[in-house]
This record gives structure tokens, sequence and C-alpha cells, in this order.
């Protein structure tokens, strides 16, 4: 096993998983103190609806105001923006006003999820549950 | 708008419009909903199961039918979620429970929605889903969820 994985067993601070991202906070900043252990990276957003942990980061490659609303529905803390894509300016206020973190990463979104991953944010499901174990 | 305590006896009844094909205010219904439970005090897990099944139903709306209301009833027990609406309804409702079966357009797949997870989510998510859907009429979906 990589020893890379076991990096950040407690879970990395939003300011972490942005600066493993060589990202950039649009907003919210004051929230990224808050600790993730879990992520989501996913452009459906019913099997986001379905299978995210509240509580974990979203990655994603759209930028429409669903993507916010859904972070919403299910208390997310922060959403990563792959390939750097801004969302509009409707959307992002949308953000500010429920309090959830937005990150743009320059990594396309497998890019992205792996470095994150590596450093030691787990997925939403257990290894079982994902093969039906 | 002002919420009071669910009382032993009391129950609260609030109901929203949603409007077909207005993907900007697609949510808000739902989002409504959410800060409804939150501010009196239902257990976390209850809300976010009530909001992502009432999210998928209102996206439903927007994305099929002309109209709709998303109506919420909440007592001491039961929290109760119904969605109706006017539009086509639903051709056969047996094989819209399927997992991926969608009648969504790709207008709305590009939206990251329409993947044919909906229903199923939805009957995940509530303890009772009862859905009546009549075609070229509407649709009316109920989803009760036991208020622990």
């Amino acid at each position: 096993m990589n020893a890379e994985i076991l990096d950040a067993p407690g879970g990395l601070t939003l300011n972490d998983v942005c600066e493993r991202l060589s990202g950039e906070i649009i907003c919210r900043a004051e929230l990224c103190d808050q600790i993730v252990t879990s992520a989501c990276g996913c452009d459906l957003m019913s099997d986001v609806l379905a299978f995210t942990r509240p509580g974990s980061v979203l990655l994603t490659g759209l930028t429409n105001s669903q993507v916010i609303r859904t972070a919403e529905m299910l208390d997310l803390k922060a959403v990563v923006f792959v390939r750097s894509k801004k969302p509009d300016e409707r959307t992002i206020k949308m953000a500010e006003s429920l309090q959830i973190v937005l990150i743009l990463s320059p990594y396309p979104l497998y890019e992205s999820c792996g470095i994150l991953y590596n450093a030691g944010l787990s997925g939403c499901q257990s290894r079982n549950q994902a093969v039906g174990a | 708008m002002e919420v009071g305590d669910v009382d032993a006896g009391t129950s609260l009844h609030y109901s929203f419009e949603v409007q077909g094909g207005d993907f900007g205010k697609a949510g808000d219904a739902s989002s409504k909903v959410k800060r409804i439970l939150q501010q009196i005090g239902a257990d976390p897990e209850i809300v976010r199961r009530v909001a992502v099944a009432c999210y998928e139903a209102e996206m439903n709306v927007v994305i099929h039918a002309h109209r709709g209301t998303v109506t919420l009833d909440a007592d001491l027990k039961y929290i109760t979620i119904t969605i109706e609406d006017v539009g086509p309804g639903i051709e056969d409702v047996e094989m819209a429970m399927e997992p991926g079966f969608s009648t969504a357009p790709d207008s709305v797949r590009e939206m990251g929605f329409g993947a044919g997870m909906g229903l199923p989510n939805m009957k995940n998510c509530s303890n009772e889903l009862h859905i009546e859907s009549t075609k070229d009429v509407g649709t009316i979906v109920r989803m009760i969820f036991e208020n622990a």
C-alpha cells in the first residue's frame, strides 16, 4: 500500500484541500479551517444525492446552481470545481448564503480526486458497499 | 415566516409553488422545506433524507411538468411531502422506478439530472412512497417519513 494514502488519517482542513490542489478559494474562505474526511467526485447529481456522506467535499465539472442545491440538501461543506471552471455570480452568491465553501482546482476531475485520495480523504462508500459484499 | 415548535396535538402545513422548466429556481421549495424542518428541530439525518427526496421530486416537476405544488405536513410522528403536478404523467410507474430508466432530455442530463435515479432515491430516503399518475393530467407523489 502506498504510504501516502494514510497521509492525513484524521482528515484535511479545507485550506489543506485547496493547497494540495494548488487551487483557489472563491467563496467563504473564512470557513476553510473546517475538517473534512470524505469526498465524492461526480457529475451526476442524482448519484451524489444517493451516495454522498454529509460533511463531505464534492468535486465536479458542472458549475450550474443545481450543484449548490445538491450540496445544500446533503449538508456538504465544500464544492471543488475542476479544471478551474468558475460558476456565475448568482451561483457563487447562493453558495455564500448557504455557507458552502467553493474551491477552483486547475486539475481535471480524475487527477483532483486522486490527489485528495492520496492525501487521505476517503470515498463515501466503503469498499464492501462498492463491491456489493 | 414564523414557525413554532411542533407541540403535541399540533401540526404544521406549508405549500410552495413550482414552475415547470424554471431551472433557475429549481430547488427553492426543497430549500424552504429543509429550513422549516431545521427550525422545528427535526433530527438532522431525517431532515437530510426529506430534503434529498423532496429535491429529487421537485426536479422531476421542473424537468417534466407544467407546474406543481410541494406540500409539507409535519407532526410529532410523521413528516409528509406531497408533490402534485399538472403535466404529462408517468406512463409506466413500475418502469420509472427502475434505476437508470429516464425520459429526460439531453439538456437536463447535461445539468447532472435525468440519470434515472430520482425515483429510486426517493424510495430509499422515505419510509413510504406512493405515486398516482394519470397520463396527460399529472402526477401525485406522496412520501412519508417517520419523525422518530
